[in-house]
């Protein structure tokens, strides 16, 4: 088995009375790709921002290579999130160039001369690659949902991050075009040796791609005091190897129950 | 029958929609000035269109027997220098305290009270005090636009810098990006747009401290000549005046407009 990237030892997070993980323990090798479903609130995307160093576990260890996760993102964990991720006053180009400008140690981020024009070959190899070549010179605004999702994954392919994060990057595009992105996550996942984390609220999407399903939720539950009991990782599947019986039921426990129609059609008949 | 909320005019009955209420107006001063001369001639209240041109030829194209100035340009040029100047100062100093409080939380929390505090000061409050401090001379009428406009612009420009998805953050600092980097290449270039609007909206207030200034204590300027000529009942003047100083704020206003479209294209769109 390849080298330990991230172990978690018993790691809770509690914001006020509400305890949202606890006793989260884990371990993740290199170039595991691993998706993370649960139902809302769940604490699938805290933990992921426990990752991205932008929030701190309250109790136990998270480790990154052995030692305490840094307090801060870094350039060795890069991020997509469902939007915001570009920046909307570059065009498509400059917004990889500027990618590559953040990487040297200068005051401004900005390119000039040799190192620009290095830059500039290097951004656009890497937009040919999530195929974005045709629309260089458009701005964020211009470009549909999901062509702005492959812009955010060129910045962050190109920094070379040992770890990708990936929160709901796909949660607002259409289905087909959710199936070309996860050609292209795959394909990137393996040329690029990532680590790939991807936060999802579609169990499918989670069984499809990947190497790894965490599922996360509550194992203790107090009705009187929902946030009484934090959530943890409940399931640690290795995709590909599972029955029809235990997807439904995963399925039944992330997704909100519809709510039971003859509920509904008893108020109406009480209106006058 | 269309209902009037769903009846919206062509765009050339548009125009003259809007050109009518002017129109109006006009005829209205032309009619009720004419009613006026016609019984008393030497009526100063209401002048005619041609007492006013010439009033204003005089000003504009006969060297004054005083000065051998052309009176209504160099009073133009005075009070747009004045107006200039104070904006400019006010814009950059906005421009660095709002960016920086609104990027750095560390001087968010020392400087925003200090901010608030000194926006709610009347700045014609303390123009003796400027009077005192710095004399009557240029200076004082150039600091009290920059004091009147400053905080308006900061604090503008604070919460705008605020409203700039985190997201963005994050993601230029998991490219590796540093503080000076994200301020430079992030933020100022998002904050430009923002500061072309607020000036647009401050722009009003300057002109409000402007005349008042000039009005105070000038040898020129468009708020002095209005002010001077008070005295005399001089309406063919004050008028015309008025007129102008409108003018002068609309084109400066459409200039500012038309700038931000020309130089920063992608942020009259929707956000990226």
């Amino acid at each position: 088995m390849s080298k330990v990237l991230i172990e978690a030892h018993n790691v809770g997070k509690q914001y006020g009375q509400d305890i949202i993980l606890e006793h989260v323990n884990t371990t993740v090798h290199e170039g595991e790709f691993i998706t993370l479903v649960g139902a809302s609130g769940c604490g699938k995307s805290t933990f992921l921002k426990m990752i991205l160093g932008i929030d701190q576990p309250s109790s136990g260890k998270l480790l990154l290579n052995g030692e305490s996760m840094p307090e801060e993102p870094g350039s060795d964990r890069g991020i997509v999130f469902q939007q915001y991720s570009v920046f909307p006053h570059m065009t498509v180009l400059d917004n990889v160039i500027a990618a590559k400008g953040f990487q040297k140690a200068s005051l401004t981020g900005y390119l000039f001369g040799k190192d620009k024009r290095e830059a500039k070959q290097a951004a656009t190899d890497i937009l040919t690659q999530v195929g974005l070549s045709h629309a260089l010179d458009r701005y964020p605004h211009e470009l549909s949902g999901g062509m702005k999702q492959r812009l955010a994954i060129a910045q962050a392919i190109i920094c070379k991050p040992r770890i990708l994060l990936l929160d709901e990057p796909f949660g607002a595009l259409d289905p087909g075009i959710r199936a070309d992105m996860h050609a292209l996550i795959l394909d990137l996942w393996k040329k690029h040796k990532l680590t790939i984390f991807m936060v999802t609220h579609d169990l499918k999407e989670g069984f499809y791609l990947g190497t790894r399903l965490w599922v996360f939720d509550k194992l203790r539950h107090d009705p009187q005091a929902p946030n009484a009991y934090g959530a943890s990782i409940t399931y640690d599947l290795p995709v590909g190897e599972t029955h029809d019986q235990l997807y439904q039921q995963i399925d039944d426990r992330i997704r909100p129950k519809p709510a039971p129609i003859h509920a509904f059609t008893d108020t109406m008949e009480t209106t006058p | 029958m269309k209902k009037l909320i769903n009846y919206a005019p062509s765009s050339t009955s548009t125009i003259l929609l809007g050109l009518l209420p002017f129109a109006l107006l006009l005829l209205l001063y032309v009619m009720s000035s004419e009613a006026r001369l016609a019984i008393n001639p030497n009526d100063k209240l209401l002048p005619s269109l041609g007492q006013m041109g010439d009033a204003m030829y005089r000003l504009a194209f006969e060297p004054s027997r005083r000065t051998g100035e052309l009176v209504f340009w160099q009073d133009t040029l005075s009070s747009l220098m004045r107006l200039g100047a104070g904006v400019a100062i006010a814009a950059l100093f906005g421009l660095l305290v709002g960016l920086l409080t609104g990027a750095l939380p560390i001087l968010f929390a020392s400087l925003a009270p200090l901010l608030t505090v000194v926006s709610l000061i009347p700045p014609l409050a303390i123009l003796p005090i400027l009077f005192i401090i710095i004399g009557l001379g240029e200076a004082s009428k150039i600091t009290l636009i920059a004091i009147g406009v400053a905080p308006f612009i900061a604090r503008d420009l604070q919460r705008r810098t605020q409203e700039i998805p985190s997201e963005q953050l994050v993601k230029a600092q998991t490219l590796g990006a540093s503080t000076s980097q994200i301020l430079i290449s992030v933020l100022l270039p998002q904050v430009m747009p923002k500061l072309i609007d607020a000036i647009r909206l401050s722009l009003g207030t300057g002109w409000l401290f402007l005349i008042a200034a000039e009005a105070i204590s000038s040898t020129d300027g468009l708020g002095y000549r209005i002010f001077l000529v008070r005295r005399y009942m001089s309406m063919d003047i004050i008028l015309p005046y008025v007129a102008w100083i409108t003018l002068l704020a609309f084109l400066i206003d459409y200039l500012l407009s038309t700038l931000n479209k020309r130089l920063y294209p992608w942020s009259t769109e929707g956000k990226a």
